[in-house]
C-alpha cells in the first residue's frame, strides 16, 4: 500500500468537473494513517503535496459544482449530499451542478453506499466543508472593501456588506479566495436558521428521471462497444469442463465466445461469455451454447434440506454468544414462559435494473462505468487482480436502478474487465433478469428459536434466541468462523439490553454453497421479525397492551416515539373488528416504530387498511426523501413478507423471473403515513431502517385480529384469515 | 437480417436487424434511445413500455419487424422539457426514487389519461398493475396520476 499522498493535479479537477477557469476547489484530505479530516484549498494542497478531492468547485462565473461521493440508487444522496454543503455555502440548489465522484477511497473516505451511512457517516464533515468555503469567500470580500469580516454575510451565492448593501457574487471572489488558508474553526449554522436542510426540497435528479435522460449503467455506451451475456454455472460453484459454440458462432452479430471468471468473495466462479454487436444477438448466441459443467464438488441442496439443517442446528451447540445473566435457569424457574420458532426465506435483491457493467481495458489503464454501490471496493479489487496502481483503475458511477446491497459486491465489474481485456474492446456485460435472480448472492434464509419468560409484574424476565442461517462474513477463504457475530442482535432495541435481566443471543452458522449478501437493512430485515414477534408473544403472555409492555422496558427516546405512535394511530381508541399490530426496531442508528391496521374482507382474506410509521433518525436533511424511503421500505418488506421467496431445488434457484418471484403491485399497497421525530440526536440511517418493523407489525396485527401467530415467511394474506 | 425502418418519436431510423429481435433491443442498442428500459424481457414488469400507434405495448415482447413503419413513441418522445401533465405531476409529487421503472410507469400513465382523463382508483389499478416498482413508489404514482388529471383540466 502506498502511504504517502501524491501531488494534486489541478488539471484533473478541471477535467473532472468539466469546468473551465476553475478558481476555487475545496475538499477534504484523508491522511493515510488516521481518519482525521483536513479541509484544504487547492493552493494549499498543492504546496503541501496533499491529494485534494474537490467536493466544491466554483468557477469565475460563479458556477458551483458539488461532488456527490456516494451512489444514487434511489435513496436520495444525489440530493442530500449537496443539500448539506449548499446550506453552509449559502447557495441555492438551482445554482449548483451535481456530479458523481469516481471511486477513490483514499480521496473520499469510504464510498461504499451501505449501512444507510451516507449522511450519518459524513454530515459534520460536509457541513464544515461548506462553511469553510463560505468563510473564505466572505474574508476575500471584506478585504476588497476594506471592512470587517463580521460586517459582511453570504447569501444566495454572493457576499454582501451589511451597511452599504454592496455585493460580490462568488465568481468575483474565487480567484482571491483560493489563495487563503481554510479557517481552522468554523461556526456551523444554528439549525433554526437552516434554509435548505430539513426542508422537503424536490430532488435534483427527478427531472432527468421523468424524460429518459438519467443515465443508468445499462444506458452507458462507448464508441465501438460490444455487448456480452454470460452463461454461469446454474449450480453455485460449478466449473466449466468444455463447451461447444458451433451454433453460437452462426448467430449473426456474435463476435467472441470465451471462458470467464468472476470473483465471488475471493472464490473464482466460472462461466462462458458470448460477445456480440447487440444485446439480443448475444442472448441468442448464448441460448445456442452447449456447456458441460463439473458440479460434483459441493452439495446440491433443496430449500427443505437447508431448513432441516437450520432447524437441527438451533437445537444444538451455538458457536458464538452475547449473554447477560443466565437464561437457562431463569427460564426453568419461570411460571409464565413462551417458546417459538420463526423462519424467514432466502430472497433475491431483484433491483429493477439488472446487474450490468461497462469496462474498457486499454494498454495503459482500466476504466469502468456502471451501477456501483462500492466504487472504492471495486477499484481495490481490480487493482489487486490486475496488479495495477489505483491511478490506472478508474471507476465511474452511473445512476443505479436500485442497489439494496447487491450492487456493493465486486463480482460483476470484474467479469466485465476480464472480457474487455481478452477481446481488446469496450464491452458491456448484461445480466438477464434470470441471471440476476438465480446466480445470487441472496439474502440468507434464517431460523430463530426463541425462549422467554415474563415475571410476576409483567416484565420480561429472560429472552433467549438461537439463530441459524448463513453468515455473510464467512464466505471468504480463511474467514474466522468462531468469534461472536455481532449482527445477531441487529434490529433489537438497545434499550432492552439495559432492562432485561437475563438474555442470550447465540449463533450456529449454516454451511451451504448458496452465496449470500446484504439485503436492504441486512440482518435486521430478518432478525426483527423474530424479535418483535416474540416481544409481542411475551406481551400477550403477560396480558399487557403491546405498547405498554414495551414502554416499561425502554428509555426516554423510545417513550417519545411510542407516544407519537399512539397519538397518530389512535391506538388507545382502536375499534373492534380490526387488528392493530406494533413493532419497533433499531437499525443503523435510527429507531422506527410502525403500526399496521388489518381487517377481514367479506371473502375471508386479510386486508391491510393502513400503515403508520414514526421514524427517529436524529438530525436529518430532507423530510420528503425520508418519507419516500420509509414508504419504499414498507413496500419492499410487504413483498418479502407476503409475496416472494427464492427456493432451491437440486442445487439451483427455482424462481427465475417476475412470473414466479411475484412483486407487490399497485393495487396491493395500503395507505402509508410517515412521521419524523424532531430532535438533535446524532444523524441515523434513512434508506433501510423503515423496513424491519413492518413485517412483525403486520403479523402482530393479524394475531390481534384472528388469534393466529404467523411464524414463517412468506405467507399469503389471502389464506390467513 | 433485414433492413427495417422505425418511426421513433417522429423520426425515421433505418436499422439492420434480425426481424425477431424484440423492439426493446432495437430501440436501445440499434437506435440508441436508452430511456426505454429492460426489466424482465417477458412482459411481466412494464419497464419497457412504449406507445405503438398510441397504444401502450411491452417492447420486450414485440418483434421489431411488426413495429416497422408504425408510429412509436418512447419516453424521449413525450417531451424533452418535461412539459406534459404526467411529467409535471411526477415532479410535483416527487415520484422517482431510483427512477429505473419510471419511463414505463409514465408511458402507461400517459396512455391511461389519454383515454380516461379522470381515472378512479380502480382504473389506475387496472392500468398500472403490470408495472413493477422495486423502490415502492406506488403510493406516489397513484397520487401523481390524480395530480396529472387535475393539471390537464387546468389547461
Ligand atoms: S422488460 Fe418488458 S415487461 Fe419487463
Ligand atoms: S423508482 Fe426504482 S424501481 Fe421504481
Amino acid at each position: 500500500m502506498e502511504t504517502t499522498s501524491k501531488n494534486i493535479s489541478r488539471r484533473n479537477f478541471i477535467k473532472l468537473s468539466g469546468l473551465t477557469g476553475t478558481a476555487l476547489t475545496l475538499g477534504f484530505s484523508f491522511s493515510a494513517s488516521a481518519n482525521e479530516l483536513d479541509i484544504w484549498n487547492a493552493a494549499a494542497a498543492e504546496s503541501s503535496g496533499v491529494e485534494l478531492n474537490a467536493w466544491i468547485s466554483i468557477d469565475t462565473n460563479g458556477k458551483v459544482t458539488l461532488l456527490n461521493h456516494r451512489s444514487e440508487m434511489g435513496q436520495g444522496s444525489f440530493q442530500s449530499v449537496p443539500q448539506m454543503i449548499a446550506e453552509e455555502l449559502e447557495v441555492a440548489l438551482d445554482q449548483v451542478n451535481i456530479i458523481f465522484a469516481p471511486g477513490n477511497g483514499r480521496k473520499y473516505g469510504s464510498q461504499v453506499t451501505g449501512g444507510s451511512s451516507t449522511i450519518r457517516g459524513s454530515y459534520k464533515k460536509l457541513l464544515r466543508l461548506g462553511a469553510s468555503a463560505r468563510e473564505m469567500l466572505i474574508e476575500t470580500a471584506a478585504k476588497k472593501w476594506g471592512v470587517n469580516k463580521s460586517d459582511c454575510y453570504a447569501e444566495n451565492g454572493s457576499v454582501i456588506h451589511r451597511a452599504s448593501g454592496k455585493k460580490f457574487h462568488y465568481g468575483e471572489l474565487v480567484t482571491e479566495a483560493a489563495k487563503l488558508e481554510p479557517p481552522k474553526d468554523v461556526v456551523l449554522k444554528n439549525p433554526k436558521d437552516y434554509k435548505l436542510i430539513r426542508k422537503p426540497l424536490p430532488r435534483q435528479d427527478t427531472p432527468m428521471k421523468v424524460n429518459g435522460k438519467a443515465v443508468f449503467g445499462l444506458d452507458f455506451k462507448l464508441p465501438g462497444m460490444l455487448y456480452a451475456v454470460v452463461e454461469r454455472s446454474p449450480r453455485f460453484q460449478g466449473k466449466v469442463i468444455k463447451w461447444d459454440d458451433t451454433e453460437t458462432k452462426k448467430v449473426p452479430g456474435v463476435k467472441h465466445v470465451l471462458k470467464v471468471t468472476r470473483d465471488e468473495f475471493g472464490n473464482m466462479r466460472e462461466g462462458v461469455a458470448v460477445v456480440a454487436d447487440n444485446t439480443w444477438a448475444a442472448m441468442q448466441g448464448r441460448k445456442a451454447l452447449k456447456i458441460e459443467w463439473d458440479d460434483t464438488a459441493f452439495p446440491h441442496h433443496s430449500t427443505e434440506e437447508l431448513y432441516t439443517k437450520m432447524r437441527d442446528q438451533v437445537k444444538g451447540e451455538m458457536i458464538s454468544f452475547r449473554t447477560m445473566g443466565n437464561t437457562t435457569s431463569a427460564f426453568a424457574k419461570a411460571e409464565k414462559k413462551v417458546e417459538a420458532t420463526y423462519e424467514t426465506p432466502y430472497e433475491s435483491h431483484s433491483c429493477m435494473e439488472p446487474l450490468n457493467c461497462v469496462a474498457n481495458v486499454t494498454d495503459d489503464k482500466i476504466e469502468i462505468w456502471g451501477p456501483i454501490q462500492g466504487p472504492d471496493w471495486i477499484q481495490q479489487n481490480i487493482c489487486s487482480h490486475f496488479k495495477l496502481p489505483p491511478e490506472k483503475v478508474i471507476v465511474n458511477m452511473t445512476f443505479l436502478g436500485g442497489g439494496f446491497g447487491r450492487k456493493a459486491f465486486t463480482d460483476y465489474p470484474y467479469e466485465a474487465v476480464m472480457i474487455s481485456k481478452e477481446i481488446k474492446a469496450p464491452v458491456q456485460v448484461i445480466w438477464t433478469r434470470e441471471d440476476d435472480m438465480t446466480i445470487g448472492p441472496f439474502r440468507p434464509g434464517m431460523v430463530y428459536q426463541c425462549k422467554g419468560a415474563v415475571t410476576g409484574n409483567g416484565r420480561i424476565g429472560s429472552f433467549e434466541t438461537k439463530i441459524s442461517g448463513q453468515n455473510m462474513d464467512m464466505q471468504n477463504p480463511g474467514a474466522d468462523k468462531t468469534s461472536y457475530n455481532g449482527s445477531d442482535t441487529e434490529g433489537f432495541l438497545e434499550g432492552y439490553f439495559e432492562s432485561i435481566p437475563h438474555y442470550s443471543f447465540g449463533d450456529s452458522p449454516l454451511d451451504s454453497p448458496v452465496p449470500v449478501m446484504w439485503w436492504r437493512s441486512v440482518y435486521s430485515s430478518t432478525n426483527a421479525f423474530a424479535f418483535e414477534s416474540f416481544i409481542d408473544e411475551l406481551a400477550a403472555q403477560a396480558s399487557k397492551d403491546p405498547i405498554d409492555f414495551r414502554r416499561q422496558h425502554l428509555g426516554e427516546r423510545y417513550q417519545l416515539l411510542m407516544n407519537k405512535l399512539e397519538q397518530v394511530t389512535g391506538w388507545k381508541e382502536r375499534g373492534k373488528n380490526t387488528g392493530y399490530g406494533v413493532a419497533i426496531t433499531e437499525c443503523f442508528s435510527s429507531i422506527v416504530g410502525e403500526v399496521v391496521k388489518v381487517s377481514k374482507t367479506a371473502d375471508g382474506k386479510i386486508k391491510i387498511d393502513k400503515v403508520w410509521a414514526v421514524m427517529d433518525c436524529g438530525w436529518y436533511v430532507n423530510p420528503d426523501i425520508i418519507k419516500a424511503q420509509v414508504e419504499g421500505s414498507i413496500v419492499m418488506a410487504l413483498g418479502a413478507a407476503t409475496k416472494h421467496e427464492t427456493t432451491f431445488k437440486d442445487g439451483k434457484a427455482v424462481e427465475r423471473n417476475f412470473d414466479a418471484y411475484k412483486m407487490p403491485r399497485i393495487q396491493e399497497i395500503p395507505e402509508i403515513e410517515v412521521h419524523i421525530m424532531d430532535n438533535e440526536e446524532k444523524a441515523g440511517g434513512v434508506g433501510e431502517p423503515g423496513l424491519p418493523p413492518f413485517t412483525p407489525a403486520l403479523t402482530n396485527a393479524i394475531f390481534d385480529l384472528t388469534g393466529t401467530r404467523i411464524r414463517r415467511l412468506p405467507f399469503s394474506l389471502d389464506k390467513t384469515a | 437480417m433485414a433492413s427495417i425502418t422505425l418511426k421513433l418519436n417522429n423520426k425515421n431510423y433505418t436499422i439492420e436487424a434480425d426481424p425477431k429481435m424484440p423492439l426493446l433491443w432495437a430501440i436501445r442498442d440499434l437506435a440508441g434511445l436508452t430511456g426505454t428500459k429492460y426489466g424482465c424481457g417477458i412482459a411481466q414488469c412494464g419497464a419497457c413500455t412504449v406507445h405503438l400507434e398510441g397504444v401502450p405495448v411491452r417492447s420486450c415482447s414485440v418483434p421489431v419487424s411488426s413495429a416497422a413503419n408504425k408510429n412509436i413513441t418512447t419516453i424521449e418522445g413525450l417531451s424533452t422539457d418535461n412539459s406534459t401533465a404526467v411529467q409535471r405531476a411526477w415532479i410535483l409529487e416527487q415520484v422517482p426514487q431510483c427512477g429505473y421503472c419510471q419511463s414505463g410507469q409514465i408511458m402507461a400513465a400517459s396512455a391511461l389519461l389519454k383515454r380516461n382523463p379522470n381515472p378512479t382508483d380502480k382504473d389506475i389499478d387496472a392500468a398500472m398493475q403490470g408495472h413493477i416498482c422495486r423502490c415502492g413508489t406506488y403510493p406516489r404514482i397513484r397520487k401523481a396520476i390524480k395530480t396529472a388529471a387535475q393539471l390537464m383540466t387546468q389547461k
